[in-house]
């Protein structure tokens, strides 16, 4: 039924940057996941909404190849990659980022990027320093620029606040060529400027990128994305543009009466 | 980019010494001047030591400090060059000893050493933190016991002697100045080929596995492959350094290689610290001062004593060796600056 709706308003959009299949994940007897399907066109800006535990990070989990599903297919623009390692997926511009910053303490801001960038291209046993006219590294100066961290360039990133590290955190995902991200909870823990600050950085990425972002707090997932899936004990229950869900007694009572932070 | 085609010829010379900074500069001129006031005993014993030693620190300060990987098997990868000195190149002890020249018996020495370390390295990877220390020590124990047994290939307890240093154009290298300038020579390649490697791609991959090899993992690096290249260039390292400690020595046994030596190589490298390349040679330099002379005063017995409170002292006083010290009197005194400014 849910996926219906998608589908039919998204039918001109052409190709589906994403397709999952009743996609399930189980934990011993824990059912993380289960029966999830869902169709995102390229470009589409998606954001996931749930309580703790709903399985949202699952999901993630489960798209990028960190966790396979137990059960389900999942095509990325057409391409059935249930059973691809993670690695190749990242080949084909699936990004992620994740909800506690995994970030390399030791490395400068820049380097960070220059890593993230690095991953998918060649001579990564390079011996060399690279050139500021490097390729991977020009990349890295205006991603560095795109996630408004310029003034920290060259900072360790162990020495960084919290909502830079969630900056950069966003900033990895942009190497190389994505196609499509996957943003979990960029926002938690930010701070309302810094949050102003995210919501301006999601909303200047190139247009054909789509994402998924999840995200706890309402006012934030309506202002960065066109469209809202609900999840709630492993399973979507309810789709619709931020309007009608927002407005939907089911979802007031479950999710903002669910007693979240 | 137009300005590098407008550059006249001299800048890039300059520009050369501008990157390799002032510090370095006077290091490197007292080291060369070093032999002019120095007795053969200092030339070689302190000097040359330190530098093989210093050498070996920075093999495994290239594991540790850049990628989280602490290797107590560094000596056994110069043990590994050293028997290879002695079997292929020409020795007393009238066993093997295929008399190869120098020009081929060293390359095969470092060959052998990187490879045996990249295998190693590619044992432990699946490993982290206390367990890779566990599986060197193993690798370093297994070592020394198998070749003090075989007595076909190592010459068992005695080992090989009469393993001498080239002459190579008329110059001796075993006489102490020649001696004292191939070790620093050495010592200073490798030293500038760590700092420079430090920045490079692969340096970077490296850290950034020591820090986060999960997200590494993510955004499309094998870091297994990658931990296994930084064993192998540690093996280059510590290969050379066994070479040039075989030519020190004029001799190689299992004692070269015991479990003793192999601690002896950690605890240098932790002294000096795994933040800066430097750090293996300013260690090496204390423990062998003190090797040289705290025997004399506090007796063979009591110095693993003193040693063992130096260790215990510096890692309490400052988790990174000296070099942390050092850091931490630059940080007091660029304050009390600003407040004598205030
Ligand atoms: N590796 C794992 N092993 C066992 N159980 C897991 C694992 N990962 C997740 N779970 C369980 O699966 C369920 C869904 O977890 P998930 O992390 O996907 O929730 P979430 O929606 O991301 O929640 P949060 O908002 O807290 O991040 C939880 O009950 C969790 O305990
Ligand atoms: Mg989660």
């Amino acid at each position: 039924m849910t996926a219906n709706v998608a589908a039919s308003r998204l039918q001109d959009s052409g190709a589906y940057a994403l397709e999952l299949d009743s996609v399930a994940r189980h934990f011993g007897a824990l059912v993380a996941l289960t029966g999830i399907n869902m169709r995102i066109a390229a470009g589409e800006r998606r954001a996931v909404l749930g309580s703790n535990g709903a399985g949202k990070t699952t999901l993630f989990n489960a798209i990028t190849g960190d966790f396979l599903p137990t059960e389900g297919r999942i095509k990325f623009f057409g391409e059935d990659i249930t059973d691809l390692p993670p690695h190749e997926r990242i080949r084909r511009g699936l990004r992620r980022t994740y909800q506690i910053s995994q970030l390399f303490g030791g490395l400068s801001v820049l380097d960070n990027i220059y890593l993230a960038c690095r991953g998918v291209s060649r001579k990564r046993y390079s011996l060399i320093r690279p050139k500021p006219s490097d390729a991977n590294r020009m990349q890295a100066e205006s991603i560095l620029h795109a996630v408004h961290l310029e003034s920290v360039r060259d900072t360790p990133v162990s020495n960084l606040s919290h909502g830079q590290q969630r900056q950069l955190e966003i900033a990895m995902a942009l190497g190389g060529a994505p196609r499509f991200i996957l943003f979990d909870e960029p926002a938690a823990g930010l701070s309302p400027t810094e949050r102003r600050d995210l919501i301006e950085i999601l909303n200047a990425l190139p247009a054909h990128i789509g994402y998924i972002i999840i995200e706890h707090d309402l006012d934030v997932a309506l202002r960065v994305s066109e469209y809202v899936s609900m999840m709630h004990n492993g399973k979507l229950f309810k789709e619709g543009t931020p309007e009608e869900i927002e407005n939907d007694p089911q979802v007031q009572e479950i999710y903002l009466g669910g007693g979240h932070g | 980019m137009n300005a590098d085609v407008t550059q006249n010829p001299a800048t890039p010379a300059r520009n050369l010494l501008a990157r390799i900074g002032t510090g370095h500069l006077v290091l490197a001129a007292l080291l060369l001047a070093y032999p002019l006031v120095s007795s053969d005993f200092f030339l070689t014993q302190i000097g040359g030591y330190s530098l093989i030693f210093g050498m070996l620190a920075l093999s495994l300060s290239l594991l540790a400090g850049y990628g989280g990987m602490v290797s107590l098997a560094q000596i056994s990868f110069a043990g590994v060059a050293g028997y290879t000195v002695a079997i292929f190149g020409e020795n007393n002890s009238n066993i093997l000893g295929f008399g190869w020249p120098w020009w081929l018996v060293m390359p095969l020495a470092l060959f052998f050493a990187a490879t045996s370390s990249a295998l190693i390295g590619w044992v432990s990877v699946r490993t982290e933190g206390i367990y890779t220390i566990m599986i060197t020590l193993a690798v370093a124990t297994a070592a020394f016991y198998f070749v003090r047994q075989n007595y076909t290939l190592f010459n068992g307890f005695p080992g090989y002697t009469g393993l001498r240093a080239p002459i190579v154009f008329g110059v001796n290298f075993r006489d102490p100045v020649p001696f004292y300038y191939m070790c620093l020579v050495a010592a200073t390649l490798s030293y500038a080929a760590v700092l420079y490697a430090a920045r490079s791609t692969f340096g970077l991959t490296l850290q950034a596995i020591r820090d986060n090899p999960r997200r590494m993992r993510a955004i499309g690096f094998d870091v297994t492959a990658h931990k296994v290249v930084a064993w192998f260039y540690a093996g280059l390292i510590a290969g050379l350094a066994g070479v040039l400690l075989v030519w020190f020595n004029g001799r190689i046994s299992p004692g070269t290689i015991n479990v003793a030596a192999a601690i002896n190589v950690l605890i240098i490298a932790v002294i000096g610290g795994l933040k800066h390349p430097i750090g293996p040679f300013v260690g090496a330099v204390m423990v062998v001062l003190m090797q040289t002379f705290a025997i004399d005063i506090v007796g063979a017995e009591r110095f693993n004593t003193l040693i063992g409170v130096f260790f215990l002292a510096i890692v309490f006083f400052s988790p990174d060796g000296i070099l942390g010290l050092w850091g931490q009197l630059r940080q007091r005194l660029a304050q009390e600056d600003l407040r004598s400014r205030q």
